[in-house]
């Protein structure tokens, strides 16, 4: 098999991918988070002030998701087309979870009426919810195997993905994006604000730590396939071992005040995790539970390793690009919030 | 229903609402470009002022555009699963490309464009702002290249059989420049450009004509007409290319467009008309022998007609190719018209003065819109019944596991979100233009500009 630097090129791409992934769920994770608690806050200046903290970059946050789809579309074809066409309903919320939050974000500043403004509140704030809740979902059925078919295609129906575990699974993840948003608008913003905020973090980190846990215990009692892998090769052992410590981190950075250090904790967080499900669930993109000989893997998905190939080299070209405007436009939004006649 | 022609009617609604916005796009980001440099160079604050308008125009624009083209990178997947198994190695290395390399720069740009003007240095804003356009080419660049290669593959070779059988890679840049590629993306590009040209046009003949923003508006029109002017004409040669590409790789659709049949006779060119599928006849308005003389230079050549394909592998629905077809270029030649119109009374010195002239160009942003819709409508249907042409049908090409109610529900979902989106949109536009242009000054602080222009006290204000 053809390799670059002792990997194949399937397992480098399975890594460009979760990177990818892992990217938007840090990135995107802390504007869905923004918004998740958006009714929380209660006075329109207030409301106007978080949303224009991620106001000039959420959208270049999506692209990451945007980019995932591709990467999964031309890395490995078979899963994208069983992946979508499974997740057929859940998904199409989803997406239009992202329209009405993409709009109401631009139509809220549009005009002056305070049942305008509130009515598009609304809209911002479930929408961002509805979508943290059907990314984590997904993500837990894609965790836990989906019954497949011998052509490699889905053999269940809409209500299987409302299993304990995806549930506690999306409740999470709306946990995690909620504490990460909240201590990333403590950045941004000053004053009363900024103390509502600080106790809304505390507040969420707990919601998270609590459904994190159940959701972890839940696992090792009832899914113990996810498990095995750790068991047979305790070295891993590290990586639960080191999300742990970054969560206990954060609640410590956000009492002494330190919340650009909790931020990080928290990116840290969501990236760990996102290795542990990668780690528990390689080699399979979609496990067939039943039968695992349906199962998708990151071989009998792939594209060709031509195709492979010239994935590699565009993101090779394509990241330091990307990573170099994108920390150009953070660099020009640092620091608090001020409000001007170009803001929403 | 079935659920190939429901799966055809989704995609078919969705790409057709989401293909509003990006020509638009693309086409203001050229004017602002224009506008903007224009001010660097001139300092002149008339500039200024039509920049600032259009880039609130454009954020709109551009918002609506991201949330409706997310949701054309998905559908491939849950609507077109066997389609998307089948070219993954193909089609899927175009989409990623236009994430990573045109997407990426446009949004990450995108928020010094519209939140920077007081943040950052003039000379970084007017390269946030070209950069933005940049991007939008490049993602235009891509998808096409994906879909032309659907029209006219190259650079591949098939690997298994049946449901498995798959297209791979062998030769990239083929693929890339397989023959329609350039041509087609050239074509789109321009009648994006047409789309925003004629939309700035539009907007300030209705200034002209409201006596409003006069100072500004007219400056604005003359540039926007000479941008019009000039790619109206160039669209006309591309289309032509095109047209020239068409009757080359796929004659079926060529004939189709023209409603030709006998493959042993001259091949007409009508003005209009109307085809009659199922006598397969056609009449109208024509030129004797004009598709003939276009395609071979000589007006009794005989060209492909239908006939020579067998019923499977033709489009069948002839008559709507063949008037979508010439209400593109009906839009292309209107277009051509009334930009030349317009330039010949500008040298008159008469350009303002003819109010319903004002106010068809006030209406004349249809045309742009209609004509890509057309266009599109005619490359698709026209691929019928493939979807990549030759080789997969479009039949085949369905997720299997996605049963019509399935579809109908989100089918049903889309129409109601699009519908409300589309009406909050004009609503919103309207309010836009209507509040018109805003004189920031330019020494003033930010706190005094963000107290002008906020909504919020500005509506106080006109209420006490
Ligand atoms: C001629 C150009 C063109 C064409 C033919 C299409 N698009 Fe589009 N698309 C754009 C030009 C564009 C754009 C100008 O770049 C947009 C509009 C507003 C924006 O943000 O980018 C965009 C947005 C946009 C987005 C959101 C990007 C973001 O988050 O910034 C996606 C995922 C797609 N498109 C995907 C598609 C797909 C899958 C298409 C075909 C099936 C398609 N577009 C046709
Ligand atoms: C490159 C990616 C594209 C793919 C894979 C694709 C594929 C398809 C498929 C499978 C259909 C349904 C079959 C049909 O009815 O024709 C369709 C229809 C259509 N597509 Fe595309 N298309 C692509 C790009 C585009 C783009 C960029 C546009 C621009 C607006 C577009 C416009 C349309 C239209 C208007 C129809 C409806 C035609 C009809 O109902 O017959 N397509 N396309
Ligand atoms: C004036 C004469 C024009 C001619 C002869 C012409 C010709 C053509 C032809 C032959 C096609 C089909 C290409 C294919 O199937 O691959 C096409 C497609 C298209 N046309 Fe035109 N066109 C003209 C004007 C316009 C104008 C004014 C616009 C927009 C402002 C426009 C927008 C499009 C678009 C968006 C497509 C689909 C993309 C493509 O297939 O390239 N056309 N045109």
């Amino acid at each position: 098999m053809n390799t670059f630097l002792g990997l194949d090129y399937n397992l480098w791409w399975f890594l460009v991918f979760g990177a990818v992934i892992s990217g938007y769920a840090i990135l995107d994770g802390f504007d869905l988070g923004a918004g998740s608690l958006h009714l929380f806050l209660r006075k329109e200046e207030s409301r106007r002030i978080a949303m224009n903290a991620i106001g000039p970059i959420w959208d270049g946050n999506e692209v990451w998701l945007v980019i995932g789809g591709g990467a999964l579309f031309a890395g490995f074809p078979v899963a994208y087309a069983a992946i979508f066409s499974a997740f057929y309903v859940p998904f199409m919320v989803f997406l239009v979870g992202l329209i009405f939050r993409a709009v109401s974000i631009e139509f809220r500043s549009k005009e002056p009426w305070s049942w305008w403004r509130k009515a598009w509140d609304i809209v911002y704030c479930f929408a961002s919810i509805v979508i943290s809740l059907s990314l984590g979902l997904m993500l837990g059925n894609v965790v836990e195997g989906l019954p497949l078919n011998s052509d490699r295609e889905f053999a269940g129906d809409l209500l299987s993905f409302f299993n304990p575990f995806a549930i506690m699974v999306s409740i999470t993840t709306l946990a995690l994006f909620m504490m990460h948003g909240a201590i990333f608008l403590t950045m941004k913003t000053e004053n009363r604000l900024f103390v509502k905020l600080h106790v809304l973090a505390n507040n969420f980190i707990v919601f998270f730590v609590v459904s994190f846990v159940i959701t972890t215990l839940y696992t090792l009692l009832y899914i113990p396939h996810l498990s095995d892998f750790f068991k047979s090769r305790p070295g891993w052992f590290t990586i639960p071992l080191l999300m742990i410590l970054s969560i206990a981190n954060i609640p410590r950075q956000v009492k002494i005040g330190k919340y650009r250090f909790a931020f990080i904790s928290s990116a840290i967080t969501i990236a760990l995790l996102l290795i542990m499900v990668a780690i528990e669930v390689f080699p399979y993109l979609l496990y067939s539970p039943q039968h695992p000989g349906n199962s998708i893997t990151v071989y009998n998905a792939a594209s060709s390793t031509r195709t492979m190939k010239i994935l590699l080299v565009m993101a090779l070209i394509g990241t330091p690009l990307v990573g170099v405007y994108t920390s150009f436009v953070f660099w020009t939004f640092k620091g608090k919030v001020r409000l001007d006649e170009m803001s929403y | 229903m079935n659920v190939e022609i429901l799966a055809r009617v989704q995609f078919a609604f969705t790409i057709g609402f989401h293909y509003i916005y990006p020509p638009l796009s693309i086409g203001l980001g050229l004017m602002l470009v224009i506008l903007e440099g224009l001010f660097l160079k001139t300092g002149d604050r008339i500039y200024e002022m039509a920049v600032r308008f259009w880039i609130r125009i454009f954020a709109l624009i551009f918002g609506i555009g991201v949330a409706t083209g997310i949701i054309m990178e998905f559908e491939f997947g849950t609507n077109w699963a066997t389609y998307s198994k089948y070219v993954g190695d193909i089609f899927g290395s175009a989409l990623a490309a236009e994430g990573i390399f045109a997407f990426a720069l446009e949004s990450g740009f995108l928020g010094i464009l519209i939140f920077g003007w007081n943040r950052v240095g003039r000379g970084v804003h007017f390269f946030s702002t070209i950069m933005v356009f940049v991007g939008s080419l490049f993602s235009a660049v891509w998808i096409v290249v994906a879909n032309s290669w659907q029209q006219t593959p190259a650079g591949y070779h098939i690997v298994g059989q049946g449901m498995n059988a798959r297209a791979e890679i062998t030769d990239f840049w083929a693929m890339v420049f397989n023959p329609s590629s350039v041509d087609r993306l050239l074509h789109v590009w321009v009648g994006a450009i047409l789309a925003g040209g004629f939309m700035v046009l539009s907007v300030n003949a209705w200034y002209l004509l409201h006596r409003k923003h006069m100072e500004i508006a007219r400056p604005t029109f003359r540039i926007a007409l000479v941008v019009v002017a000039t790619f109206s004409l160039l669209q006309l040669f591309l289309g032509d290319r095109s047209a020239g590409i068409v009757a080359r790789y796929q004659p079926a659709k060529l004939a189709a467009m023209e409603g030709h049949f006998d493959s042993s006779a001259r091949a007409d060119m009508y003005l209009f008309g109307y085809v009659n599928n199922r006598t397969q006849n056609t009449s109208g308005v024509k030129i004797p022998g004009g598709l003939s003389f276009l395609t071979y230079g000589s007006f009794k050549a005989p060209v492909t007609g239908l006939r020579a394909f067998k019923p499977a592998d033709r489009p069948s629905q002839v008559n709507s190719i063949f008037q979508l077809y010439h209400l593109m270029v009906a839009c292309g030649l209107a277009m051509i018209f009334l930009s030349l119109l317009g330039c010949w009374l500008w040298w008159r010195d008469a350009l303002f003065k003819h109010r319903w002239l004002l106010w068809v160009f006030a209406f004349s942003v249809l045309l742009p819109q209609l004509a890509n819709q057309a266009g599109w409508f005619t490359a698709e249907m026209g691929r019928q019944p493939w979807v990549v042409y030759g080789l997969l049908r479009t039949s085949d090409a369905l997720s299997r596991v996605v049963s019509a109610n399935q579809i109908i529900f989100s089918l049903i979902l889309f129409t109601i979100v699009y519908i409300v989106l589309f009406a909050l949109f004009l609503f919103l536009l309207n309010r836009k233009i209507q509040h018109g242009p805003v004189d920031y000054g330019t020494k003033e602080t930010i706190e005094d500009g963000s107290r002008r222009d906020n909504p919020i006290l500005e509506h106080e204000a006109s209420q006490s």
